[in-house]
């Protein structure tokens, strides 16, 4: 049988306010609550709740047939407790038909994977700790920001205990092989990999109300048929983007939702059913392995790293942020930590983009440089307050370790005490 | 393709960036094959380059008909006019103009520059005009600025021959809105009177339709360009201790001075290692001084005077930043100068040249904090100013005269209904 796997992401960044460098050690605090609130509520009011409200109904009407996934990174979920909490109470209903699935990801939607490894780990521990308490139940399909991935991705991905990762169908990675297949890493294929098909999902939130498309208007029959017209061995169809796609990307008015409302009727027609990734994974077998050495991603025509770290702007920021994380990990200080994260998320650095910086509040690359780069200033100001700049890491962890084991050590010295006293009295009574 | 053109300027004698403009243009419209390019100017000095196309002085063309003979015209102007071509213009005197002062040889003396009387000499550059229209043959009348509009209008009423203008600034740019009626009289004219007019940028373009009342179909913007630096690597940055910012203009209202030392003193309030300085000179020149110690920076703050020629491209080459943040200004030539050289610019998006600048920042030309800013990330971030200087330098490298001289074609193409 023929499956199609929806997914949907939903990632907006924090963006920072405008901060000027005379602020630089004068005001800690970098987020324009303003444009995010505004940001968040419109997405939440024209794509979010009626895009849930879709699913929902395509839920209800195929008897729980119709499935997908999602994946929403930390520090949107943090803006959405705070700005629009209904989006999540809309979310827990949708989690409590168990008919979606969430996905894992580094929580504050950066480039961890690429830059530190500890940073990974800890942010998608910390994710999926977020997910577990807000739909009650922990991911086990991993997906990276912007489907970054390595064989040195995966692996680390595999050491933390998913089976299953999402990447795009990237020429460089793909050649001439099908999305519509499973397939595993290079060398450890313990890990599966499911690989977007980017004609059926462009269809969607590129083209979909497009009038000079040679296939407008799509219709979810036409777009089911499609599917049904490949090869008897193509079973898996991954159809993911953006959830904004649903009523921003592709507003209201262009009929997108009825077209989603009318999917499940057509597919089930043709004995299409609907997967979430896990159980694509479990339900078929391996077809061969992907080599890749140079990390792709979703973003751009090269799909690869360079809407992020394509040049010299995005290159000194990102080294300049990541010099600090040993540092800034050692460090208890909440705040400081809350930024760390906020200040890792990726599209600030796409934001300095010559060529990617689709969705920028900011004028142009230099302006999102600059910007970034100042309020960058304080927190690393922040950074070196912290701790006394004469001591280097080495021996700073260790320091910090006698601290919070001085406890212990105490304790275990204070024992030691009663022990020999104890032993003492006993020689001496003797 | 035969272009009658009346301009003001032509390099090596310069005052603005009229005659860098004027130089260009031609030069890249030359490149065409078929294009004869003539061009009037009042006073030339004769070391003109007139390698792709031939330069008349208004000075030189007589208006009153004077008996001379052959000798003596060619004593008196023979270097810079063959006195065959004297006496033939001599027969395209129609009208009377003896009202004019001439002098032996029936001609005007025009200064080339911008007199006191200059309304007087614009008036007698319409009398040569008539000369040129009676005899000369021509496609196309080609008017830069509106000192030559009215000599366009009046050859083409004598010749009927289509008259393009080309709208290098207006009174609107040079006097922040009040402006000079006499001036916008004579430019108002031009605009009316002319097939076509052409602006350097689609702020100008607005500006000659809002206020000169025009047919936007009428108006087309073809963006300057920069002539190449065929000298750019000999221009070098000496290694400083301190970071410098320039400004380099007139020192006028127009290119907002003010607003160059207030950015100053915001950056020098928060940072030590920059050096500000001021080249060129003006009307508002003693002003800034005094702001610049009112502001307790003029220890930072530095005045050149005027800067011509190879100087102009020494400071440019120098400076870590170039900053125009002009109130108004039609295009600016001299960010892309300093592109040239590798000097990363903050210009104001009141100027024309930010319509088609990517690696250059723009801000408002009122907006300080913002100037300052940039100049601050370009100063303290690396890659800031190396980014800026080498994308800078290539996108610039590729703004061509050559584009520009096509685009006046088409316009040339459409009027002629070629």
């Amino acid at each position: 049988m023929k499956n199609i796997c929806f997914y949907f992401q939903i990632h907006q960044p924090e963006r920072l306010k405008r901060y000027r460098f005379f602020e630089i050690g004068q005001d800690h605090y970098y987020y324009d609550d303003f444009q995010n609130n505004e940001n968040i509520r419109r997405l939440a009011e024209q794509s979010y709740l009626p895009a849930n409200q879709t699913i929902a109904e395509m839920i209800r009407s195929s008897n729980g047939k119709f499935k997908c996934a999602f994946s929403i990174s930390g520090v949107t979920l943090e803006q959405l407790q705070r700005f629009s909490p209904e989006v999540i109470d809309s979310f827990k209903e949708l989690a409590a038909t168990g008919s979606v699935e969430f996905l894992a990801e580094p929580y504050a939607h950066s480039l961890a994977s690429v830059f530190d490894e500890e940073e990974f780990q800890s942010q998608v521990k910390m994710h999926s700790d977020l997910i577990h308490s807000l739909f009650g139940k922990k991911p086990s399909v991993f997906r990276n920001a912007a489907l970054i991935y390595s064989d040195d991705i995966g692996e680390a991905v595999l050491k933390m205990g998913y089976k299953t990762i999402l990447i795009e169908e990237a020429k460089h990675v793909m050649g001439w092989k099908s999305p519509n297949y499973m397939y595993s890493h290079s060398y450890l294929n313990k890990l599966k990999i499911l690989v977007r098909n980017i004609k059926l999902s462009e269809d969607i939130f590129m083209r979909f109300s497009n009038p000079s498309w040679n296939e407008y208007p799509l219709t979810a029959e036409k777009f089911v048929d499609k599917i049904a017209a490949t090869s008897a061995d193509e079973k898996i169809f991954n159809v993911w983007m953006g959830y904004e796609s649903l009523g921003v990307v592709q507003p209201e008015h262009t009929g997108i939702f009825n077209f989603f409302k009318a999917i499940p009727y057509h597919a089930m027609e043709r004995e299409i059913g609907f997967a979430l990734p896990s159980e694509i994974a479990k339900a078929n077998e391996i077809t061969g392995n992907l080599t890749v050495p140079f990390p792709s991603s979703w973003w751009g025509h090269e799909k690869d790293l360079s809407p992020w770290k394509g040049n010299d702007l995005q290159n000194e920021a990102l080294e300049k942020l990541y010099q600090v994380s040993e540092r800034v990990r050692m460090s208890k200080d909440k705040p400081l930590l809350q930024d760390w994260l906020h200040l890792q998320t990726s599209d600030h650095f796409r934001y300095m983009s010559h060529k990617e910086a689709y969705g920028s509040n900011y004028e142009s690359p230099y302006d999102a440089f600059v910007n970034y780069m100042n309020v960058l200033a304080d927190f690393l100001e922040r950074v070196k307050m912290q701790f006394p700049s004469s001591i280097d890491n080495e021996e700073l962890n260790g320091l910090l370790k006698t601290i919070t084991q001085q406890g212990k050590t105490i304790e275990l010295l204070e024992q030691e005490l009663d022990k020999l006293k104890a032993k003492k009295a006993k020689q001496q009574k003797e | 393709m035969k272009v009658l053109m009346f301009g003001w300027e032509f390099p090596p004698h310069i005052l603005g960036g009229l005659g860098t403009a004027s130089y260009g243009l031609t030069r890249g419209m030359a490149e065409q094959n078929d294009m004869e390019l003539v061009f009037v100017i009042p006073k030339p000095h004769g070391d003109e380059d007139q390698s792709f196309l031939k330069i008349i002085g208004a000075c030189n063309v007589p208006v009153v008909w004077k008996n001379n003979n052959w000798d003596y015209v060619n004593q008196k102007i023979g270097n810079v006019m063959h006195p065959d071509e004297y006496f033939w213009l001599r027969d395209g005197i129609k009208y009377d103009f003896s009202r004019i002062y001439t002098n032996e040889l029936g001609c005007i003396n025009f200064s080339g520059k911008y007199p006191e009387n200059l309304i007087e000499e614009i008036s007698n550059y319409e009398a040569v005009a008539s000369v040129l229209a009676h005899q000369m043959h021509f496609d196309v009348i080609h008017s830069h600025d509106w000192l030559t509009y009215p000599a366009g209008a009046f050859a083409k009423q004598i010749s009927g021959k289509p008259l393009v203008i080309h709208v290098h600034a207006t009174d609107f740019d040079r006097s922040r809105g009040n402006v000079n009626p006499t001036v916008y009289s004579i430019e108002k004219r031009g605009m009316d009177i002319a097939d076509h007019i052409i602006t350097v940028s689609n702020l100008t373009r607005n500006t000659v339709i809002e206020k000169y009342h025009q047919d936007p179909r009428k108006v087309t913007t073809v963006h300057n360009a920069v002539e190449p630096l065929q000298d750019a690597d000999s221009f070098t940055k000496t290694e400083r201790k301190d970071k410098i910012v320039t400004f380099l203009g007139r020192i006028t209202m127009q290119k907002g001075p003010e607003y160059f030392v207030e950015a100053a003193h915001r950056v020098l309030q928060k940072t030590d290692g920059v050096r500000f300085v001021m080249a060129g000179s003006g009307d508002m020149m003693n002003a800034m001084i005094e702001l610049a110690a009112e502001r307790g920076i003029a220890d930072k703050f530095h005045f050149t005077g005027f800067l011509k020629g190879r100087q102009v491209h020494e400071m440019l080459a120098e400076s870590d930043v170039y900053m125009m943040p002009s109130v108004s200004e039609p295009f600016g030539i001299s960010p892309l100068e300093a592109m040239q050289v590798g000097t990363p610019s903050i210009i104001s998006k009141q100027s024309g040249c930010a319509e088609i600048l990517t690696h250059a920042i723009k801000t408002d030309y009122w907006d300080i904090d913002a100037m300052a800013d940039a100049i601050y990330g370009i100063v303290k971030y690396p890659a800031m100013y190396e980014s800026m200087r080498n994308l800078g330098r290539d996108e610039v490298n590729n703004i061509k005269w050559y584009d520009a001289g096509l685009k006046v074609r088409a316009i040339y193409n459409s009027v002629l209904g070629w």
